[in-house]
């Protein structure tokens, strides 16, 4: 042989999946809930993802190679997703001004501060969507109607989120049953007919995202699921306690960024914990904590700062939640 | 509740108050404080300690620090410091790329230790350098880098503390701490190479072939002959130049000093 | 019931593509390298020296110490010299290299077909004649395999676990011996059975070779308390702790040997070898090498002659072929890739695997973005992210503290990290830096 053979360390098989296959995985996972969103809320839908995702990407490139004077990973399709995720955390109705300014601290302040993909203690989108929802909040929360505005971006029409609706209706002393009139019927919620952010409403597009992205291994069913499960236990022990001043636990799970929060925001893999275990810990923190917030907080709804404060605590949870190891405990001799 | 918590603080402070040698502070303000581990200890202020307790300190040196600065250390804890010369860390090999061939092409990771544990590397010399700076990372103090042309590393001389880092750092011992000399000058063999002549020379064409021609040259009785390998004793050279021109694969470098007249002539 | 080990585990391609190729016998090369440490433990003695003529079969060096093997000469002819030369790493080690002349035998070893199922050997007189046969674990490690026979004083072997798993792709040797040398590899098991006074033997195979589990079923009729055991398709079902969970359900404890479960494993080439040992006179001279590769013309099962030339085996199965970028020494997910053709085989070759280019290098590493696949797949159940990065950065403790020496370097890891992270690379630096450490604490 006259050419240079490679010589390298085993193992010389090397796995088929890549960082990129798996952030297109999540852009495929999210595409059916952005088709919903485009049907319920038309061209403000598409104006304030497409903002949110080249704004972010732009962002992404620029810092990376004038700043940080790296090779931009741009094509890496991880700022792709923050950019979805971001977008789909907003009312369809942003100036786009305020989309850049979210991209950038989400995109400058939450990923690259730390050092880019992979460093970062919290979920880049939400610390964007945070920053916007303290910075502007009547902006941020004044939610387009769904089918009405389709053809109205800036001066679309607005409602109250059925978490809202719900709250302020309790607080005022009325009823749950006699609230149920006046939102949208759970058919309804579990397909996304409701106002709210652009990529949260449609329980039923998120699931079979969800689903997807389980089956295809990109993500593992624990966070969701835990989520999910103790959501649906916490709101329905205080329901059943008191089922006249408290919302039943469907439309906990129906309502608010919760589907999209736990399959697709908790579940980012540089913020959430290494073992199954330890998703499990996270997962459960997560649910009391966005529980706590909906039920007693300032705020109708909570998933957003749950998650960022269950992201602090992952190192935590990675040093001391261990997998159990071969032969650790040993049943046999 | 501000006074109790005040008191508290107070006695707490008191009863953990430990009664600290003010001579430990002392010698640590004299210690370089670049804590680069070079002493064996993990920085400085546990080397200082190990200087105030140990009754016999003529084993214990900061290479960084120069003879003044531990003599003042010596004259605080009233002990005898034993004399150091000055040492400068060499690179004990010359496979530049012109001197041995490329036989295949590492695809692993950047380290010379693990590639070294994997093979004899990408020029087939058992003993000769990587080339992927683990000495480079090692250095605390910027003195020594890697020459893009000759892919070895190089010691910048007046940076160099001879701390011993990039000593330890590299997996194959090519590097030495050897004593300075007037104006930088250095004569020694640029080879570690314990295999038989042939095979040597086979790997690199500046290979120690172990042929013995400098032992012989040599008046002082500085070069012996081990394995193979020739080795010049830095103590015992008097830098004479007689051994150099004599090495059939030119292994012997001579850094630093005045072009011979001979080969001024030759030249020109 | 088709088992398998629990914890962890990946599917990478299976790519057996020699497994329909009988085993061929190799043409006896006209040079033999025999390095004089082709086993775990501590080189052998050689017996020989420049000049002198050697037969096959004979002892040509000695092994030193307990874990050490003795080695035999594979072929007739002289010693033409003994001299250090570069082993599968390119560093140099002891061989003896002899030109070969005549193939004649040495008196007594029996070279006949003949099948011989009368077992006369005392567990003593078979653990003795492995010894000096110099029989070494077949699977890879080279583990002398007259140690595993032995069980320490105090402990008790209740079940014999044979390794007919095969989970490294590629490689087909030992799926070929089943079904062309199953008898005598049975016969082989009732040896090292009695050996060991176990009363039952588990063949455990992966359920991609049905014909080999069927084969050997058929044959095993005849012989009491051996069963052949299907296991699921898993990497890394071969390694040892992982059989033995996978068949008996028993966990060996971190740190311990498998004995502590009253299990022990041999490895199918080494029933066979073991066979000819005890019931032919046969000494481990040859074993069944697998050479394989996309690209190569026929990938085939030789029975090789140890101390022949890589090259040569490469040569029968068709040549290099054009754009080969690797030549790896052993399976793609724990072989040794080799710098040079000129190296020979030993005992514990087990195939010879050519790599195209396009396939022969890594992607460059990325940015770990914490997916925790390699968690969840590590079937030691470590947390390969973690020990390589403190051993990246130096941090010996941690390393040790997470119990990097659980590791048996499967490579599980790297083959499933979607950033292409060199993470077995530093772990195994890691382990060997905190071997190092324990070893000089306890001096």
């Amino acid at each position: 042989m006259d050419k240079l053979i490679t010589v390298s360390p085993s193992p010389h098989y090397y796995g088929n999946e890549d960082v990129k296959k798996l952030m297109y995985g999540v852009v495929y996972a999210l595409l059916p809930a952005l088709l919903v969103s485009v049907y319920f809320f038309g061209i403000g839908a598409i104006i304030v993802t497409g903002i949110s995702i080249v704004s972010c990407m732009a962002f992404e490139y620029l810092i990376q190679k004038h700043l940080l004077k790296t090779k931009p990973s741009v094509t890496d399709g991880s700022a792709l997703v923050t950019g979805l995720l971001l977008a789909f955390n907003l009312p369809s109705n942003l100036p786009w001004w305020i989309i850049v300014i979210g991209a950038l601290v989400a995109i400058g302040v939450g990923k690259m501060t730390f050092g880019g993909l992979g460093n970062n203690p919290f979920n880049p989108a939400l610390v964007g969507r945070v920053f916007l929802l303290v910075s502007f909040p009547v902006q941020m929360t004044s939610w387009p109607a769904p089918v009405v505005s389709r053809l109205r971006y800036a001066d679309a029409e607005t409602g109250a989120t059925p978490l809202g609706v719900v709250k302020e209706g309790l607080e005022a002393g009325v009823p749950f049953s006699r609230l149920l009139d006046q939102i949208p019927g759970y058919l309804e919620l579990f397909a996304g007919y409701m106002p709210g952010s652009l990529g949260e409403i449609s329980a039923v597009a998120l699931i079979a995202g969800g689903i997807f992205m389980i089956a295809r291994k990109i993500i593992t069913w624990h966070i969701p699921v835990s989520i999910l499960l103790t959501v649906f236990v916490f709101t329905g022990i205080i329901w059943l306690i008191n089922p006249y001043d408290n919302a039943d636990p469907v439309f906990h799970l129906l309502s608010g960024g919760l589907m999209l929060g736990a399959i697709y925001m908790a579940t980012d893999y540089v913020t959430s914990p290494m073992t199954p275990r330890g998703m499990w810990i996270f997962g459960t923190g997560i649910g009391i904590i966005t529980v706590a917030i909906r039920l007693f907080g300032a705020y109708p709804e909570g998933v957003s700062f749950a998650i960022l404060i269950m992201n602090a605590f992952v190192p935590l949870i990675n040093k001391y939640v261990k997998p159990v190891r071969f032969g650790e405990e040993v049943k046999y001799g | 509740m501000g006074t109790a918590a005040a008191l508290i603080l107070f006695l707490v402070a008191r009863k953990f108050h430990v009664e600290e040698d003010p001579r430990i502070e002392q010698v640590e303000n004299e210690l370089p404080s670049a804590n680069c581990g070079g002493c064996g200890y993990p920085g400085c202020r546990a080397f200082a300690e190990a200087l105030v307790k140990s009754d016999d300190i003529s084993d214990l040196n900061c290479p960084v620090s120069d003879s003044e600065s531990m003599a003042k250390i010596a004259s605080i804890l009233g002990k005898e410091m034993a004399e150091r010369d000055p040492v400068v860390a060499v690179v004990r090999c010359n496979g530049t790329p012109g001197h041995r061939t490329r036989t295949s092409i590492y695809n692993g990771a950047e380290s010379c230790t693990i590639a070294s544990s994997l093979y004899t590397g990408e020029r087939g010399c058992p003993h000769g350098c990587l080339g992927m700076g683990e000495c480079v990372e090692a250095c605390n103090f910027d003195a020594i880098h890697m020459n893009p042309d000759t892919m070895l590393p190089e010691v910048t001389d007046d940076m160099c503390t001879g701390c011993n880092a990039c000593v330890l750092a590299c997996p194959r011992d090519i590097i030495e701490l050897r004593k300075k000399n007037k104006k930088e000058r250095k004569i020694y063999i640029a080879c570690i190479n314990e295999e038989k002549g042939g095979v040597a020379r086979k790997n690199c064409r500046v290979a120690c072939i172990g042929c013995g021609k400098c032992v012989k040259v040599c008046k002082f009785d500085a070069i012996t002959l081990e394995n193979n390998l020739a080795y010049i004793d830095a103590e015992k050279c008097k830098l004479c130049r007689k051994c150099a021109p004599e090495c059939p694969t030119d292994a012997i470098l001579e850094i630093n000093f005045p072009v011979k007249k001979k080969v001024k002539e030759e030249v020109q | 019931m088709i088992l398998t080990f629990p914890k962890g585990g990946v599917h990478p391609p299976d790519n057996k593509l020699s497994a329909g190729s009988p085993i061929q016998v190799l043409p006896v090369p006209g040079t033999v390298t025999i390095p004089l440490s082709q086993h775990l433990g501590a080189p052998a003695e050689p017996l020989v020296k420049k000049g002198d003529s050697v037969i096959t079969g004979q002892l040509i060096a000695k092994g030193c110490g307990f874990i050490s093997a003795n080695i035999h000469s594979s072929v007739t002819g002289t010693v033409a010299r003994i001299d250090r030369l570069p082993d599968s790493s390119g560093y140099r080690r002891l061989m003896v290299v002899i030109n070969t002349g005549k193939d004649d035998w040495q008196e007594g070893i029996d070279t006949s077909p003949r099948i011989i199922k009368n077992i006369t050997a005392t567990g003593g007189e078979i653990i003795k004649k492995t010894l000096a046969a110099g029989i070494v674990g077949l699977g890879g490690a080279a583990f002398p395999s007259h140690v595993k026979l032995s069980v320490p004083k105090g402990k008790k072997a209740d079940i014999l676990i044979i390794n007919g798993v095969e989970c490294e792709p590629c490689l087909t040797s030992d799926h070929r011996l089943m079904l062309e040398k199953g008898e005598e590899m049975i016969i082989g098991i009732q040896l090292i059975m009695k050996a060991l006074d176990v009363k039952k033997a588990v063949i455990g195979i992966e359920n991609n070779k049905p014909d080999a589990i069927k084969h050997l079923n058929s044959i095993l009729k005849e012989y009491e308390g051996v069963t052949v055991q299907p296991l699921k398709v898993k990497y890394p079902q071969g390694a040892e702790k992982q059989l033995i969970k996978a068949v008996t359900g028993r966990e060996v404890p971190s740190g311990k040997l498998p004995i502590e479960t009253g299990a022990v494993v041999h490895n199918v080439g080494t029933a066979f070898a073991i066979y000819e040992a005890i019931q032919k006179n046969k000494p481990l001279i040859e074993r069944v090498i697998t050479v394989t590769g996309k690209n190569v013309a026929n990938p085939s099962n030789f029975l090789v002659r140890i101390g022949t030339p890589v090259a040569s085996l490469i040569e029968a199965a068709g040549g290099v072929p054009e754009d080969t970028g690797k030549v790896v020494n052993g399976g793609p997910m724990m072989g040794k890739a080799l710098n040079s053709l000129d190296i020979p085989v030993t005992k514990g070759t087990s195939g010879i695997l050519l790599i195209p280019e396009s396939e022969s290098s890594r992607r460059p590493a990325e940015n770990c973005i914490r997916c925790a696949r390699c968690v969840s797949i590590c079937p030691m159940g470590l947390e390969p992210y973690l020990l390589s990065a403190a051993s990246e950065n130096k941090k010996w403790e941690m390393v040790e503290s997470e119990h990097v020496l659980d590791c048996m370097e499967c490579g599980s890891c790297s083959y499933i990290c979607p950033s292409a992270r060199p993470l077995l690379d530093y772990i195994r630096l890691g382990k060997s830096t905190v071997s190092h450490i324990i070893r000089a604490r306890k001096q």
